[in-house]
């Protein structure tokens, strides 16, 4: 008797964990993944569709996804190489962009005269697409790996310079009244006041621009070509291998999504609780 | 003009006659888009070493655009503000205030607000003289246990101890107060009403606080300054409040005196003064 009253009001074992909200979080995406999936597998099973089907994407790069550290010269190197080319261009572009947008955006956030002289320029130029700078930078410094990092850092500094003025025109009055008051130094104003009181906005910008970055350097290197994920994707299109381009984007948004959480990740670090 | 006053009271509380804080014919004027706006006209206030004033009046009246000149937040369109003859023309930490919204930096601790105060007027003090004054100061607010927690983690009235103890570690010639109590409820402003007034007797410190609330005025104040509605307002009429010092708050309660002067003020406040939203 026992055992039948278990048995009738057991959920089963899906709806179980998709009521529990711990569970659901990491079962609910796997299902809608798997949908999605499913999907795709029908819409390519002709054999003339222009798309491989998901399971011939694996087949097809099966290779690339199990050997990722190959190196045979030239471009011919396996994806963690294409990928941390890539990166190593991101992190120098973006860590300049960092401390040169931290930097303005302090400066001219604590000036009135600054911002209203540079922000209608910096409304300017944010909304310049980051390949349109790709000519003037090669034009610059004739060489591509320079070129692509200047792309980077010139994509990603507006946001991290307009979050950080935005941080610093909102410190409250009285912080200020009491700095003017206790007569801090400069250095004492900007390191125990403005700099804390700015962190958590300079952390949105990052966000944004670690992004933006991510972005601007897959199209960066389709132009430039040498190593990179970038290029790699042109490479493959221009070899006809859609696999591997898929497979490619696939991994260029998981590495974006890293670096996001990366610097959320820092932010909780960094960010004063309070602040949060 | 200089009024002397010569009031011996009972714990001595020494009042001088040299003029320590004098506000001359100030007037604050700004100019607007319809032309020129005047908050304050003709204020005249002499403030002797160790009292303490409470300023009162409506809002909207001025009292904050006086305290600010006096703290140098902001300077007088016409007239003279002086501290001890000398003009003032700058926010300065002789001058320290307690905010009403506290002013407490909130990722630093109770300690490290007190200390920033501490390191900053007192930069050639070595490391253990500053730490001990801080620890002194938040001792005397009765904060010692709660010097690492910050400040959202703190009471409001906790907070406004901290923000009361940074102001008095770093000894200010006046301690200027912007409606401190304001946002606390009674039972905790009562309590902080008590122990200012103690701080300020043992130290003999200069008081300037805004307050709206005149039973507060009559314990804490020598001197109750009235205010004027504005535009253009000015000091109506200063009541001195003759109470024996230490206070008591049943005792002056009992007092009739206590009860004359305050009506004095409402009258003032509420009939010939009132407010008239238009």
């Amino acid at each position: 008797m026992a055992r039948a009253v278990n048995n009738r009001y057991q959920p089963n074992l899906i709806n179980r964990l998709l009521s529990n909200k711990k569970t659901r979080k990491v079962i609910a995406p796997i299902i809608a993944a798997t949908f999605f999936l499913i999907i795709w597998q029908l819409l390519t099973l002709s054999p003339d569709a222009n798309l491989p089907s998901p399971i011939k994407v694996i087949q097809q790069t099966w290779e690339l996804i199990i050997n990722p550290f190959f190196d045979k010269g030239a471009n011919n190197k396996g994806l963690f190489w294409q990928i941390w080319a890539s990166l190593q261009r991101v992190i120098q572009g973006f860590a300049l962009a960092a401390i040169v947008g931290i930097s303005v955006g302090i400066i001219v956030g604590t000036s009135e005269f600054l911002f209203d002289a540079l922000d209608p320029i910096f409304q300017v130029l944010r909304t310049i697409p980051p390949l349109a700078w790709l000519p003037i930078s090669l034009a610059a410094f004739q060489q591509s790996n320079p070129s692509a990092i200047f792309v980077i850092f010139i994509t990603s500094v507006w946001p991290i310079i307009i979050n950080t003025i935005a941080g610093v025109q909102q410190i409250p009055q009285d912080y200020v009244n009491v700095s003017k008051v206790l007569q801090l130094s400069r250095k004492e104003y900007f390191l125990e006041v403005v700099f804390p009181a700015t962190v958590p906005y300079i952390f949105t910008g990052l966000r944004i621009g670690i992004g933006l970055s991510w972005l601007a350097i897959v199209a960066a290197e389709m132009l430039i070509g040498g190593v990179g994920i970038g290029f790699f994707i042109w490479d493959a299109w221009n070899a006809a291998n859609v696999s591997q381009i898929i497979i490619a984007l696939l991994y260029v948004g998981l590495v974006g999504l890293m670096l996001d959480k990366l610097i959320a990740f820092i932010a909780t670090k960094v960010v004063p609780d309070e602040k949060k | 003009m200089i009024q002397t006053q010569t009031k011996l009271t009972l714990n001595q509380r020494v009042v001088t006659t040299d003029p320590f804080l004098v506000i001359q014919d100030v007037a604050k004027i700004y100019p607007t888009a319809k032309g020129t706006y005047t908050v304050l006209e003709n204020v005249n206030l002499v403030v002797n070493q160790s009292e303490f004033i409470c300023l009162i009046g409506h809002s909207g009246c001025g009292k904050s655009t006086l305290l600010n000149m006096i703290a140098g937040f902001s300077q007088p369109s016409k007239g003279i503000v002086e501290l001890k003859g000398q003009p003032i023309t700058e926010p300065g930490p002789d001058r320290m205030m307690v905010f009403q919204n506290y002013a407490l930096l909130p990722w630093k601790s109770a300690f490290e607000n007190v200390y920033l105060a501490v390191n900053s007027v007192y930069p050639h003090k070595s490391k253990a003289e500053k730490v001990s004054i801080v620890n002194e100061n938040l001792a005397m607010v009765g904060l010692s246990d709660a010097a690492d927690k910050k400040p959202q983690q703190l009471s409001g009235g906790m907070r406004q101890r901290v923000s009361i103890a940074r102001a008095l570690s770093i000894r200010p010639e006046i301690l200027i107060l912007d409606e401190p109590f304001g946002a606390l409820d009674q039972i905790t402003k009562e309590e902080l009403q008590e122990e200012l007034m103690k701080i300020c007797g043992e130290q003999q410190c200069t008081v300037l606080m805004i307050t709206h609330d005149i039973d507060e005025a009559l314990f804490l104040a020598d001197r109750l300054v009235m205010m004027t509605n504005g535009p253009a307002a000015k000091i109506g009429e200063v009541l001195d409040i003759p109470f024996d010092r230490p206070r008591d708050r049943d005792q002056i309660m009992e007092d009739p005196e206590y009860y004359n002067l305050r009506n004095y003020a409402l009258d003032f406040l509420y009939h010939r003064f009132a407010h008239d939203d238009e």
